[in-house]
């Protein structure tokens, strides 16, 4: 009976795998270009993700102004409008999610490595004063105005001991990126405006099936991802390969002291891969809304932590391997569920990744943004 | 020696003393050292009436909630979670995501022998629950301690949720309806262990807690602590040297999971109802959030860092929901200003040399005659 059913749905499954394999695909860029130069897991990689469902959602209802739904109806837009709309959409999750990355390294990351940062220190000066007046109210517009007072000295105070330069071990980074994950996905869930629930986006694009493949319906928001991700990913594997940029980031992966004896601006450079894995993050949240409809405050935390594993699973700091991994994990995924029941198809996940990680220890293509070492 | 000197030996800083609160006790004489100990452990097992002394009252106590609650079913169970984790993550240098299923593995044990499927007491599964997540150390370390770093950090999260998910699923493990009814400790004379009164359990803890300390100060300073130095500080020198490095990294998996399931034992017996939804993979993260917080590879870091992890949040209720949003401000602002944890290890060159360095044995010798 299951066999059948497995053979009925095979394609089936084989579609949506590769379109979510390609949602972690993306994500997964974020976590091995940042794992590849600076050696640290971003945790909070995935609430740059989940900023950018927001960002995509808060872009098609406020800004286009699309209503949820038009008398009963889905808001379908078609032709030029549909195509200007998925566009702004998923620049809006673009820009958000990568200035957003930009800014957590400055805040959460740069301040460890030592070197004095004025933007960091701004906005952890805010943040402590804002989180002390908690104490003593509870009124969001009352805390915001004790935060802005307090920003200033002590910004400069936090300046002047960053300024004193020390590297913090490296398990200080994923603590403070955890602590800045559960920030950014609590102050979502706290302070918009329906809390903790969930969100449904306008579904602009109505869900037609394309055509079929072997006896499977392909609609068209599958093939929108997945033609999207291969682009997105295209278009990042040119940029590190053949720029100057890109040559700066492969460097620093390969050897930051000699890359900066050759005049690489380093922290430059570091900036620059956060803000790439951001982009590819606010491209992969505007998809995931494309084709789920819907984001909440902890979305990000079970795709981070599935995305983390496509790129363990395809080599940690190799943008193919990413690509290979998301779409394994994908399909693994999908086929899993459908033997052993949807309920298991987290453990499937896990299991695949040890059984690989056993026979090849560094992924399936090896790790190679820098022909790295361990 | 007069309290006063005693005082005074421990503020002011003798020419031979490196630095730090423990090389002063250390450097006091016997009697005062044990005195001091020993008001200080007393002081512990009075911490439920801690609220009603004045000052430390009003900062430890935690409005809107027992604190007797508090330390009892969270700052104890961190504690030893904490303690247990930092032997894998602090002393062994081995990122441990998925701590929490070894304390689901614990809890689980328990709750099976004494209520599911069997009908063993709580003293008889407590045994029985450390060695199987000892084995459950093992059989998760076996294969993928072979792995480096960030490799083992993913699959041990991985691990952590397939111990989740599989008590959610397997009817046997009681779904997700999870297991009640599970045994409590038993009564020891006046140390009723019944539902009103949490106190019995803090006591029970604590005392686990004080025992663990000291058999990991032994292991510390034994072969075994400094051979998870030597890995942790460079693997392949240490592998060099003859250190079987992947023997003693799978020792600190299977010694910390053992510790791991210990507190899930006490946490079953305490609560007395487990679900799957008691251990999330956040209970992790947070678990290490906590041994980082105190100070990674340092065992009284390790305390302080779970103490102040499980109460935190308990003591600013009045946030409301605010309160994980506050922890995780929290978090990035004592990365950013304390790297090193709230107590750093102190890497003490000096005793170090004296201890290990040239000429140890020469001197050590010249101490033992001088001492006579």
């Amino acid at each position: 009976m299951s066999d059948w059913l497995i053979y009925r749905t095979f394609w089936d499954l084989t579609v949506t795998g590769v379109a979510l394999g390609s949602i972690y695909a993306l994500v997964a860029l974020g976590y091995t270009l940042v794992y590849g130069v600076l050696r640290l897991i971003n945790f909070a990689h995935s609430e740059i993700f989940m900023v950018g469902t927001f960002a995509t959602l808060i872009t098609a209802t406020n800004f286009i102004g699309i209503p949820l739904l038009e008398e009963g109806n889905y808001p379908y837009r078609t032709g030029f409008t549909l195509i200007a709309i998925l566009l702004a959409c998923i620049v809006g999750g673009m820009v958000v999610s990568g200035a957003g990355a930009v800014l957590l390294e400055r805040v959460a990351y740069r301040p460890l490595r030592g070197s004095g940062e004025p933007v960091g220190a701004v906005v952890l000066a805010f943040a402590t004063a804002f989180t002390v007046s908690l104490v003593f109210t509870e009124t969001t517009r009352v805390n915001f105005i004790i935060g802005l007072v307090f920003t200033a000295p002590l910004a400069i105070l936090y300046l002047r001991i960053f300024r004193r330069g020390r590297q913090a071990p490296r398990l200080a980074f994923l603590i403070s990126a955890i602590g800045a994950s559960t920030a950014i996905a609590e102050a979502v869930a706290i302070w918009s405006p329906r809390d903790r629930e969930q969100y449904q986006t306008p579904r602009v694009l109505e869900k037609k099936v394309l055509f079929e493949f072997f006896g499977t319906d392909v609609r068209i928001d599958y093939v929108l991802v997945i033609v999207g991700a291969l682009l997105m990913m295209s278009a990042l594997v040119l940029f590190v390969n053949r720029t100057r940029l890109g040559r700066g980031v492969r460097a620093v992966a390969q050897d930051v002291e000699t890359a900066k004896i050759l005049g690489v601006n380093v922290d430059f450079v570091i900036l620059v891969t956060f803000l790439l894995g951001g982009v590819m993050a606010g491209a992969a949240a505007m998809m995931f809304t494309l084709v789920y409809d819907q984001t909440r405050f902890n979305i990000g935390f079970l795709l981070g932590v599935k995305s983390f594993t496509a790129a363990v699973l395809g080599g940690i700091g190799n943008l193919r391997g990413a690509l290979l991994g998301g779409l394994v994990l994908g399909l693994g995924e999908n086929y899993g569920a459908a033997i052993f029941g949807g309920e298991w198809k987290d453990v499937i996940a896990f299991v695949l990744l040890l059984v690989v990680l056993m026979f090849r220890p560094t992924g399936i293509l090896g790790e190679s943004l820098a022909k790295a070492r361990v | 020696m007069s309290l006063s000197e005693t005082f005074k030996s421990l503020t002011s800083k003798p020419a031979h003393v490196v630095s730090g609160v423990g090389e002063r006790i250390g450097d006091l004489p016997k009697v005062s050292r044990w005195s001091l100990i020993g008001v200080f452990i007393i002081s512990l097992y009075l911490m439920p009436w801690w609220p009603k002394v004045p000052v430390l009252g009003w900062i430890v106590d935690t409005p809107g909630t027992s604190f007797e609650g508090v330390i009892t079913d969270k700052v104890v169970i961190y504690v030893l979670v904490a303690l247990g984790l930092n032997v894998v993550v602090g002393l062994a240098g081995l990122l441990d995501l998925g701590y929490v299923g070894f304390y689901a593995v614990g809890a689980y044990t328990v709750g099976i022998l004494s209520s599911q499927h069997a009908n063993l007491p709580w003293l008889v599964c407590v045994p029985i629950a450390v060695v199987v997540s000892m084995l459950a150390g093992v059989i998760l370390g076996t294969p993928t301690l072979r792995l480096r770093g960030d490799y083992l950090a993913i699959v041990t999260l991985g691990f952590g949720e397939i111990i989740r998910i599989s008590a959610n699923n397997a009817e046997w493990l009681g779904g997700s309806r999870g297991i009640s009814k599970i045994a409590k400790p038993p009564n020891i004379g006046p140390l009723k262990f019944g539902i009103l009164d949490a106190k019995p359990y803090f006591f029970l803890g604590l005392t686990v807690i004080i025992v663990v300390v000291f058999l990991l100060r032994r292991l510390e300073n034994s072969r075994v602590g400094r051979s998870w130095n030597a890995v942790r500080e460079d693997e392949d020198a240490a592998e060099l040297m003859g250190v079987n490095t992947f023997k003693f990294k799978l020792w600190a998996f299977a010694i910390g999971a053992a510790i791991g399931g210990l507190a899930g034992t006490l946490y079953a017996g305490k609560v007395r109802f487990i679900n799957p939804s008691n251990f999330p993979l956040q209970l992790s993260i947070l678990f290490l959030a906590a041994v980082v917080l105190g100070g990674t590879g340092n065992m009284w870091g390790a305390i302080l860092g779970g103490a102040v992890v499980a109460w935190m949040p308990e003591r600013f209720r009045g946030f409301a929901d605010k309160r994980v949003f506050v922890f995780g401000v929290a978090l990035v602002l004592v990365m950013v200003f304390r790297p090193q944890g709230l107590i750093p290890r102190k890497i003490r060159k000096e005793r170090w040399l004296a201890n290990w360095g040239p000429g140890a044995s020469a001197r050590q010798s010249a101490e033992e005659v001088s001492r006579g």
